[in-house]
This record gives structure tokens, sequence and C-alpha cells, in this order.
């Protein structure tokens, strides 16, 4: 092993960091750090497991989608119905049969589009979503229509934690612990076999064909555990916030969820992180005060990070990195 | 509102939608770049159209020279600065690229004119009402078709029957082999980039009576632009105006009988097309 270097790096890509602990424990110290703010919190936590279940598909195995957010939102209508027409308003088996249904169009949806690459995915991802979309707005007596369901209330958690309408410090707590776990899954399956098997697919297509690897299956397992997550994030966020509506489905949520991934780094697990929180600061103390001005800043950083910071922040944070190491090193 | 009644008013639809995406078409297919700032172009181009008629007592088919001239102007100057470094990139950098330049052209367009809808005002003699002989319609309506139609006929004359057509469907059908033999495909590109969002530019001056204008347009209209590209096939104009023709009055019959929920049979369409034919209804199966 000594006198292999890459061999060394690979085996020690997926050992604990130091730092990887940091993003937990900034997590619980805001639960006390910012009590008036968990609501905003909350929200954080599931666009960033919604962000992760993007970067499974989108920055590992290479699949450009603009519909990711239908996942999202056949999750979030998968609780909001369950709890409204049956009663079952149970949160962790509402999450199960969020993560279910969404895999399952994933699966499905999966099975059929993932045969097609370039701007006929594109399209047929966007259509995809649409479809949700128009079929939610339709089935009025199920989904409620262009209102959605208002007013939804969740049983506690584990039947012991009741939400927190006030201070959302139990959904706080709930999406925290949701987080980690999905967390886990999407890392353990990033540094497997399996993930290395996407990133192939990702940079060499033909090779992967070439030396016989399942591409289709692995493309499609890929994309169906991460339509399951999203479906969680969905969840989350409808038992979290108590409504659901027509927004969870739309293109502004597919695409504020891609920019989210972008501009903190795709592919690299924790640009998820860095980019929900840093999207959701900027757009909830500029986007309510000046819709306008915030756009147009959005606009001009999209088109900056297109241009010159393909990895996003941590992109750009490995590259000051390398250079402070190239620096400091004789 | 009988049958053929509903039928031009979809055709005039689809020949807005026409007019508008060829452009996004030809560029698509020459290289490959997703545009989906072209409606951006196209409601930039409205604007312009709107305002010398309102601002500088332009007539009509001055102000939509003027609306050509200015966006064809103004691609060529972003299509030289900034697309050209993406050409290589991959498809998520242009998706954001292109998405990016969308909200500023949406939000400097709000901050300077204004989030209110444009009106456009119509000459008198695209007023009124016109004696077909069978059924009476709109002029404007008519016009729209009449003009779609010349514009299909000078297309495909000039893509069939000149060099510059000739060296379009060359890079078209194979980039590689169409520069190894001389021709300038960046050059080229330049060119129908201009000519593709000039030619949008016209599409939503002209059509601003049928898609409406306001800021918001590029967002509103870009999954129809799309749909029509994907389904024409890329680089194809007669593919483009038969699927353009094929949306605007699907749309415009699923929106007179199914108000509600008319466009999720286009959705549907369009995912049953792409699926059977990836490479659109008109395209060439592996360009």
């Amino acid at each position: 092993m000594s006198g292999l270097p890459a061999a060394h790096a690979m085996a020690a890509r997926h050992r604990l960091q130091w730092w990887e602990a940091l993003p937990w424990v900034a997590g619980v110290a805001a639960f006390f750090l910012f009590p008036n703010y968990l609501a905003f919190g909350t929200q954080v936590l599931v666009t960033i497991l919604f962000a992760l279940s993007l970067d499974l598909v989108l920055g590992y195995a290479g699949i450009v989608t603009l519909g990711h957010a239908a996942f999202f939102g056949a999750g979030a209508y998968t609780v909001g119905m369950l709890a409204q027409h049956l009663g079952w308003n149970e949160p962790l088996s509402g999450l199960a049969a969020a993560a279910l249904v969404a895999g399952t169009i994933g699966l499905v949806s999966g099975l059929v589009l993932l045969r097609t690459h370039g701007l006929t995915l594109l399209m047929l991802t966007l259509c995809t979503m649409a479809l949700l979309e128009q079929a939610a707005n339709m089935g009025a007596a199920w989904t409620g229509g262009f209102d959605g369901m208002p007013g939804l209330s969740f049983g506690k958690i584990l039947g012991l934690f009741a939400f927190d309408v006030l201070y959302f410090r139990s959904q706080y707590l709930y999406a925290l612990v949701v987080l980690f776990l999905g967390f886990l899954l999407v890392r353990m399956l990033v540094y497997s076999s399996f993930g290395q098997g996407l990133t192939g697919v990702r940079e060499n297509l033909l090779r992967m064909h070439a030396v016989g690897a399942p591409v289709r299956a692995r493309l499609v397992i890929a994309y169906t555990i991460s339509a399951a997550l999203a479906g969680v994030a969905g969840a989350l966020f409808t038992q979290t916030n108590a409504f659901v509506n027509l927004a969870v489905l739309g293109l502004e949520r597919a695409a504020g969820v891609l920019i989210i991934l972008i501009l903190g780094g795709y592919g690299r697990l924790y640009g998820a992180f860095v980019g929900a929180i840093l999207y959701l600061l900027l757009e909830h103390t500029l986007a309510k005060a000046y819709p306008t001005a915030w756009q147009l800043g959005l606009g001009l950083t999209l088109v900056a990070v297109a241009l010159y910071a393909r990895n996003g922040i941590l992109g750009i944070v490995d590259a000051l990195r390398r250079r402070l190491a190239a620096w400091s090193a004789p | 509102m009988d049958l053929l009644g509903i039928l031009l008013g979809g055709f005039a639809a689809g020949m807005v939608l026409f007019v508008v995406s060829v452009g996004l078409s030809v560029t698509m297919g020459l290289m490959g770049f997703v545009n989906l700032a072209h409606g951006g172009f196209a409601m930039l181009g409205g604007y312009v159209i709107v305002l010398a008629m309102k601002g500088w007592g332009l007539s009509f088919f001055p102000a939509l020279a003027v609306g050509f001239v200015a966006i064809a102007a103004l691609s060529v100057l972003l299509e030289r600065t900034l697309y050209a470094r993406l050409y290589r990139a991959s498809e998520l950098d242009q998706v954001l690229f292109t998405i990016g330049l969308v909200f500023i052209m949406i939000s400097s367009m709000t901050l300077a004119i204004g989030p209110e809808t444009q009106v456009l005002q119509l000459p008198e003699w695209l007023r009124g009402q016109v004696d077909l002989g069978v059924i009476r319609y709109r002029t404007y309506s008519v016009a729209m078709i009449v003009f779609g139609v010349a514009l299909v006929v000078a297309l495909w004359l000039g893509f069939e029957r000149t060099t510059l057509g000739a060296r379009i469907r060359a890079a078209v059908d194979n980039r590689r082999m169409a520069a190894s033999l001389g021709v300038d495909v960046g050059r080229l590109f330049t060119v129908t980039f201009a000519i593709g969002s000039g030619l949008a530019a016209v599409g939503a001056g002209l059509g601003a009576e049928i898609l409406g204008l306001d800021p918001q347009y590029p967002l509103r209209y870009l999954a129809y632009f799309l749909i029509v590209v994907a389904v024409g096939g890329l680089g194809r104009v007669t593919g483009v105006f038969y699927a353009a023709l094929l949306i605007g009055v699907l749309d415009f019959v699923l929106k007179i009988y199914f108000p509600k929920g008319g466009t999720i049979f286009i959705y549907a369409l369009t995912l049953i097309l792409l699926l059977w034919r990836p490479q659109g209804l008109f395209g060439k199966r592996g360009a």
C-alpha cells in the first residue's frame, strides 16, 4: 500500500473528518441560540434534505433534471392527503408512506425517462412534474386544488412530542434527526461501490458500458432512492408547516433547489448545506423587502457561478485551500 | 364560435409560437446549447417594439424592424462575450447561465418599466374583422397566420436554396465534418443566433395580443417554447412549424373545452411523443 498514494487517497476518502461534526454541532447550537427563529431553521433543514436528494442524482449520477420537485410534491401531498382524508396523521409512518409513493413514482418514471438524455431528458422531467402539478390542481376533491390543504394536524412524534405551533421546537429537532439519518444514507451510498459506479457513469458513460457495468440499473436505482428521499423532505415540509399547496410542485421550487445545490457545490455532500443556508438566509432577508432586486442579484450570481465558479462556494473554498497549501509548502 | 373559428384561433396562436421558437430550434441544433433565455430575448424585443410605437410614435412596421435589429444586436453582443465561453461547458452550466440571464432580464424590465402588462397599439387596418367568404374573423389573427406562413416559406427557401442555409444544415447534421470542410461554425452560430433572437423579438411584439407581454413572459412560456422545439426536432424549421401549429391548436381548443386543466393534455402528449421519438417528431434519429 505504501507505494500507492492514489489507493491511499481512495481508501481514506470515506473516513470521517473532524469538521464533519460541525454542521450537526451548529444545528444543535442553533436550537439553543436562536429560539425565535426555529421555524426558519426547520425550513432550512427541510431544504437541505431536498437538495441532498438532488445531489445524489445530479452531483453523483450526473442526471440533469428540471423536475425534482415532482418527488418533493408527491411526498408533501401524500402525508397531506393521508392526514386530511384518512385521518392517518402519525408522523413517522407518514414519512415512510411518502418515501414509498415518491420512490414508486421515481422508479416508474426513471425506468422510462432515463433511456433518454440531454434536452429530451430535461423536457421529460419537466413534463412529469408539470403533469403531477396539473393533476394536483384538477383533483380538487382530494388535493384541495389551487388552495391546497391548509390547517392540517399531525399526531405526536413517536407518541411523545407534539408539534409546537408557536416556536417550532419539536419540528426543528424532528427535521434535524431526519436530515441526519438521510445524510448518513446518502454518505454511505456515495462512498460505496454503488456510488463509485454512479460517478463512473457521470464521468464516462461509454467506458462504463464498455466495462460491462449495469448503467441503466444503477441510474434507475439512484433515481428511485433520490426520489424517495425528496419525498421524505416533502413530507417533512407538510408536517412541520401543517399545510400543503401547489407551490411544492412548481418549476420555481425545482429551479430553486437546483440553484441552491449549484451555489453550494454539487457532487460534494456538503454543498447542499452551504447552499441552502446561504440562499434561504439571503431570501429571508432580501426577498421580502426587495423582490425585484433579489431576483436581479440571483440572476447575476447564477451567471457568475456558471462562468467562473462551476464548483460552487465549496469549490472556491477548496481552491483557496489548495493555493494556501501550495503557498505554505516549501 | 364554430369549429373553423376555433381552428383559426389555434393557428394564429401556433404561428406566434412558431415565430418565437424557430430561432431556438436552429441554435440548439447547431451548438447543442440549452438556451433557456430565448424567451427573454423575445420579451425584450416585444418591449422595444411596443415602447417604440408608444414613446417614439413609430408606426407598426418600422417598430418591428427596430425590435428585430435591437435584439439581434444585443444577442450578438451577449453571444460573443458570454455564450461563447460556455459552448464546451456541461448542459448544467448552460442551464444555470441562461436561467440567470432570464432572471436578470425579468428583474431589469420590472425595475425599468414596471411589472404591468404592455398593450400593443395595433394599426387601424389590423383591427376589426375581415370577411373570408365562409367566416368573418379577426383581421389580426388572419394577418398572424399569413405572416407565419410567409415566414416559414421564406425560411424554408433560405435553408434549402441558399449557401448560408446549406452551411447551417451541414453544421446541424455534423458539426465537426462541416468544420473540417471549411464552414466557420462559430460565425454561422453568431449569425443564426442573431436572426433567431430577432425573429423571437418580432414574434413577441406581433403576438402580444395573443400571448400578452409582461416581464414574466420568458418564464411563463418557457415550457411551451421548449416543448415546440423538442417535439419539432432540433434544427428543423418545418418540424418546428408543424409542432407549433399542433401545440397552438391543441392549447387553444383545450382552453375552450377544459378551461381548468387543459394544459395537462399538452404535457402528457409531449411526454408520450418524446418517449416514442426522443429526437422529436421531425428530427433525425441519432442527430
